[in-house]
């Protein structure tokens, strides 16, 4: 039973998206008999090449690819590095599962309200500080050169980062490692960037690379804050794909493997950047320094990690104000007036999306953690870890969502499969299904041996002590990670748009249709419904073990 | 209680080649093999090849017998061989009435009176509901060793269990440990690095290089 | 373990069974109205929609509890940012041989959109005319119920909704508004950053396109012929010419423009800039009436008249539920919901019947609109322009973004 599950697991993970891959690869040579194209050509690349600001498009697709994980990265390990244990810490390492779960989308629009030039910084220090009666014409949200996408792009990916690095951190024993260097001299950040560092670097190094793909493919963050003349690469594939005219589907297979190209370059640059970095780092390890730049690297570190989060902070803050705004003109700090119609308006709209996106989520992290619980038991029990590379784990993750789901699309439009939530639901659980391993293995794994040892020889047999000690032991990592699945699950746009055929409405789909054309308040009430949800997850994932084993002081040690 | 024997004929445990243990021995009834050694000498991995879990990593031959019935393809949680730690690995979710619970057979009639005078007997009377994690070092031990014996092993395997306690607890809870096992007249290995537990248990010893 | 593979099996079959659930489409009987009334009980209607307007969704949970309550009908709103979507997906399906399982039961369109859709064979029909209700939108003395952007109906699509472009301005900021598209550009000279209008292929921002070329092109006819016919450098090349001097002119320089026309209205709220227009001539009373306009914001209409046109719902070749959808039609061109339609706090738009068709207490309820200072007068939504031939509309989008969309 527990092959099949496991076997499962690869099929499920590899098998759509290699399918779909290769189905978006024909059509960019031409090949599509359903649209008449018969023959192999390369009509399709040169009427790509003529597309007004196509390097462009591409440049900032690229830079995104590669400064996002750059810039989250030095934060990440600068924190890491100088973090003391104190409260803040504790808070920060708290905080990272919530702040994971803030959807993509909501996390965008809350940052456009924020740094609008009518946004709300700018109200705050309007008239008074800076002296303007009217928005200042910058181009700030949607800015030719994606800074605000990257900006965007790195609020969000840092607790991802934080969050796998503290996974991580178990298995490089930092606080030893840390002191040995201390006691040779060494300042406390520069113990760990060269003792911790590079031990912790190469355990992160596939996150990494998902974070350069998602970054340099993202559809539903580029359409809020990514530049607009021309957009980047993956939002021209949508635009393509949706068009009327069928003939630009070619077009968009075209473009969606000149989008893997972009974001396999990205990942090819970063790993010469990789070497390039251990060269230097060999040299400035040998060079002995104990000191030099402690105070640059530990002011980093120590306000870096803070300054996110209240850029995060703040935009949830911009989003709360303008889904209770009444009249709010500019330059007033606060609005006038305030009101709950924004609310009551949205609430007979948000029943079905809600009820959609709650049982979609259930269902893909339901499935996905009986899947990965299969997997990991079947590996324990076999007693070696699973030969299953970890880069099928990581597939979904490593192919940009919009190349293999273009595929996926033609392929279920050919075999006629009803968009509907089954339909969904499978291309929801393809992305749960590697963040739900990714949460729960390490915890899995590395659960003490003994304890279903000691079980075994008071003869319990393998499902009694997995049930009865595993699990129980194992809840407060099984609840977080099924809050993380779910909070994935609620943040996917392009699955459900793309897999659902428009029909099966989410909070996310709905809120992203709004971004188009709604009034702020309006989207601001979506985005919040959006980040409220998973952020229940994560409450119950800390609070139910609290309230389970009140009773039971040796529990909060197993976690 | 019937008594049993333990035997390990030829067996050999190797890593990458390299021999670890090799030992061939039989163990009656009462009777407690001490098997000593510096670390890495392979002690555990003998313990935990006769209980059923030697990772695939090792290589073994050889086998284990009770009363002749060969084990070899017995899987670890069929082998009724019992295992106490260095520590006492109480089930932290669950109360002590709970950790003792897990172990008895389901087809046990009367559970409760059976843990009532388990406890008592080890001078824990009435601590059926306590959380283990309150207890103190001596009666977690004791606790421990309860709880193998309430699941009626054929067999003991003793691994390093009293390291971790002072020298007066060591010593008195090794008299109860010793004494538990011989009255109930079980095979016992013994893996220790602490001479006077080799005093203690009074059986054949033997040194692993 | 010899029990698993059976089980697989049946994983699999379930799942094909689950993907390929559906209803086969019904074919209605278009000689008898009632008949299609009574198929149409119960059924679901999927009606492909723009969502992005929080006043369009709401007149649509009202339109979908009222079908609900009369036919038993449950009308979904399939929010869809641009209706080029929907027709992707229609056409697609063509294409992939779904004759019967169509995903759009219904489509709120016209213009280029119903262009493509015709020309292809994709709209079931006609039945159009059938309506009970068409008879209030008075075909014969309102032709353009039965044109789009002079293309002939033929009973494919139902009217729904008038629209005229309508410039609005906050009169406090700007106190004598621009009456040509030249004058814009004069005004936007003296005053940069003022104004913008929507990119294209957003469908304001097309209209502006339209606009513009309609003023600015030396002959007019060839605009209202299929765009192959005529030279289009040639006819395009004032147009161009403009647009050249007024980017720079504009909010942002020209390197971002608004993605439609609720984020141009943000903009005027956020008085960012002080002229913005709309297809909807009462966006600035509805605008001040929710409190997101000042009360300084005035409507207008080019001296020259701006460009009106109707816009329809149609029914795709396969869509599953052709006698709901036809049913829901029918409701939309009752006097209640274009009543509703009018008012301001639903879709505030400008109705398709004609009023001397209705009965004297339905007439009551139009005439008892007033929608304040802000709204145009009769005067000016009386200068009206016809839109060009729905060829015109891609082409220029075309172009627009060749000469625009990369800096």
């Amino acid at each position: 039973m527990l092959r099949w599950a496991s076997l499962t697991f690869v099929l499920l993970l590899a098998v759509p998206v290699l399918l779909g891959t290769a189905i978006s690869i024909l059509p960019a040579f031409g090949y599509l008999p359903a649209l008449g194209g018969n023959q192999l050509s390369l009509a399709p690349w040169l009427d790509l090449i003529s597309v007004p600001g196509l390097t462009h498009s591409l440049s900032i697709s690229l830079i995104a690819g590669i400064v996002t994980p750059l810039i989250s990265l030095i934060f990440v390990f600068l924190f890491l590095a100088s973090a003391s244990g104190s409260k803040l810490d504790n808070w920060i390492r708290r905080l990272v599962s919530p702040l994971l779960s803030l959807p993509h989308a909501a996390a965008a629009f809350g940052l456009a309200f924020l740094i609008a030039p009518s946004g709300l910084l700018s109200r705050w220090i309007s008239p008074g500080i800076s002296g303007w009666e009217r928005p200042p014409d910058l181009l700030i949200v949607n800015d030719t050169w994606g800074l605000s996408l990257l900006l965007g792009l790195i609020v969000k990916e840092i607790p991802f980062l934080l969050l796998m690095s503290l996974a991580a951190l178990g298995q490089v024993n930092p606080a030893e490692r840390v002191s040995m260097a201390r006691s040779l001299g060494y300042s406390p950040t520069i113990s760990w960037l060269k003792t911790v560092a590079p031990g912790l670097y190469p355990l992160i190094r596939l996150p990494l690379f998902a974070i350069i793909v998602f970054s340099s493919a993202t559809v539903d963050v580029a359409l809020i804050l990514g530049p607009n003349l021309p957009p980047t690469l993956s939002v021209m594939i949508l635009n393509w794909f949706n068009d009327p005219d069928l003939s630009y589907r070619f077009l968009a297979a075209a473009a969606a493997l000149l989008q893997l190209a972009v974001s396999l370059s990205a990942i090819g640059i970063w790993i010469v950047l990789e070497k390039f970095t251990a060269y230097l780092w060999h040299r400035w390890l040998n060079a002995g320094n104990r000191s030099s730049g402690e105070i640059l690297l530990y002011t980093i570190g120590r306000f870096g990690m803070p300054l996110v989060l209240l850029i995060t902070a703040a935009s949830l803050v911009a989003l709360s104000i303008n889904s209770f705004s009444g009249v709010w003109r500019f330059p007033a700090s606060i609005p006038s007036s305030w009101t709950v119609q924004h609310w009551a308006n949205a609430i007979p709209e948000l029943l079905i999306p809600l009820t959609n996106t709650l049982f979609i989520s259930l269902i893909a992290t339901a499935s996905a953690i009986v899947l990965v619980l299969s997997t990991l038991e079947y590996e324990h029990q076999q007693g070696k870890k699973s030969t299953m590379a970890i880069w099928l784990l990581y597939l979904p993750l490593l192919i940009p969502q919009v190349v293999f789901l273009f595929g996926l699309v033609v392929l279920s439009e050919l075999l006629q499969w009803q968009a509907n939530l089954a339909l969904v639901i499978f291309g929801h659980l393809l992305f749960v299904l590697p963040y739900v391993f990714l949460s729960l293995s390490g915890a899995y794994r590395h659960l003490d041996p003994r304890w279903i040892q000691v079980a075994s020889t008071l003869g319990a047999s393998r499902s009694k002590s997995f049930f009865k000690i595993r699990i129980p032991l194992l809840l407060a990592p099984c609840l977080t990670a099924i809050a993380l699945g779910m909070a994935i699950s609620i943040s996917l746009f392009l699955p459900t748009q793309l897999l659902g055929a428009g029909r099966i409405t989410t909070i996310t789909t709905e809120a992203i249709a709004m971004s188009s054309g709604g009034s702020r308040n309006q989207i601001a009430v979506w985005a919040i419904v959006q980040l409220l949800l998973p952020m229940l997850g994560f409450v119950a994932a800390l609070y139910i073990p609290r309230i389970l084993w009140r009773s039971r002081t040796g529990m909060k040690e197993i976690q | 209680m019937t008594t049993a024997q333990l035997e390990l004929q030829d067996v050999k445990i190797s890593i990458d080649g390299l021999p670890l243990v090799e030992i061939d021995c039989t163990i009656s009834g009462g009777e407690i093999l001490t098997v000593m050694g510096p670390s890495g000498s392979g002690k555990s991995s003998l313990l935990a090849y006769i209980a059923g879990f030697l990772p695939p990593v090792f290589e073994s031959t050889g086998k284990v017998c009770i009363d002749g019935n060969d084990l070899s393809d017995v899987p670890a949680q069929k082998r009724s061989i019992g295992l106490l730690f260095q520590d006492p690995m109480l089930f932290p979710h669950l109360s002590v009435a709970g950790n003792l619970r897990f172990g008895i057979s389901s087809r046990e009639k009367n559970k409760n009176k059976i843990i009532e005078t388990g406890l008592k007997d080890f001078q824990l009377a009435g601590f059926e509901d306590r959380d283990p994690q309150t207890l103190s070092g001596g009666q977690k031990s004791r606790v421990a060793l309860l709880r193998l014996l309430l699941s009626k092993p054929i067999a003991v395997l003793l691994d390093e269990p009293f390291a971790k306690l002072d020298t007066a607890l060591r010593r008195e809870q090794r008299k109860t440990v010793f004494d538990n096992l011989r009255n109930a007249k079980l095979p016992t290995v013994l893996v220790t690095h602490d001479h006077e537990d080799a005093e203690a248990a009074g059986g054949t010893v033997i040194e692993l290089v | 373990m010899k029990r698993t593979p059976n089980i697989l099996w049946l994983l699999i079959a379930v799942m094909n069974i689950c993907l390929h659930v559906s209803v086969y489409a019904d074919d209605p009987d278009l000689s008898n109205w009632q008949a299609i009334e009574d198929q149409a009980q119960g059924q679901t209607v999927y009606f492909n929609a723009f969502g992005g307007e929080t006043r369009i969704n709401r007149y649509l949970t009202w339109v979908a509890s009222e079908v609900k309550s009369r036919y038993r009908i449950d009308l979904q709103h399939v929010k869809i940012a641009d209706t080029a979507q929907a027709v992707s997906r229609v056409i697609a399906e063509k294409q992939a041989g779904n004759d019967y399982n169509g995903a759009v039961d219904l489509l709120w369109i016209n213009g280029e959109n119903f262009s493509a859709l015709k020309d292809n064979g994709l709209l079931y029909g006609p039945w159009v005319e059938l309506q009970p209700n068409f008879a209030l939108v008075d075909a014969d003395k309102n032709p353009e119920m039965r044109e789009d952007f002079t293309i002939t109906t033929d009973g494919l699509e139902s009217p729904w909704t008038r629209s005229q472009l309508v410039f609005y301005y906050d009169s406090e900021l700007l106190k004598t508004p621009p009456n040509s598209i030249r004058e814009i550009l004069a005004w936007a000279d003296e005053n940069p950053s003022e104004f913008s209008y929507p990119r294209p292929p957003a469908f304001l921002g097309s209209t502006f396109l339209k606009q513009a070329l309609l003023e600015l092109a030396i002959v007019k006819t060839p605009l209202y012929l299929p765009v192959d016919d005529s030279d289009f450098q040639s006819v395009t090349a004032p147009l161009w010419k403009y647009l050249d001097a007024l980017h720079p002119k504009l909010l942002r320089a020209g390197r971002y423009f608004p993605s439609g026309a609720a984020e141009l209205r943000r903009s005027m709220a956020d008085s960012e800039i002080s002229l913005a227009f709309s297809f909807n001539p009462n966006e600035a009373a509805l605008g001040i009436a929710n409190g997101e306009l000042p009360a300084s914001t005035r409507s207008y209409v080019l001296q020259e008249g701006t460009i009106s046109n109707v816009s329809f719902v149609a029914i795709p070749f396969n869509a599953q539920h052709k006698a709901a959808a036809m049913v829901v039609s029918n409701f939309l061109l009752s006097a209640q919901a274009q009543a509703r339609g009018s008012d301001p706090e639903y879709l505030g738009s400008t109705t398709v019947l004609s009023l001397e068709r209705l009965s004297i207490q339905d007439q009551k309820f139009f005439q008892q609109l007033d929608l304040g200072p802000a709204a145009p007068t009769n005067d000016d939504l009386s200068r009206k322009l016809q839109e060009p031939h729905p060829s015109w509309m891609g082409a220029l989008e075309e172009a627009w973004i060749q000469r625009y969309s990369a800096r």
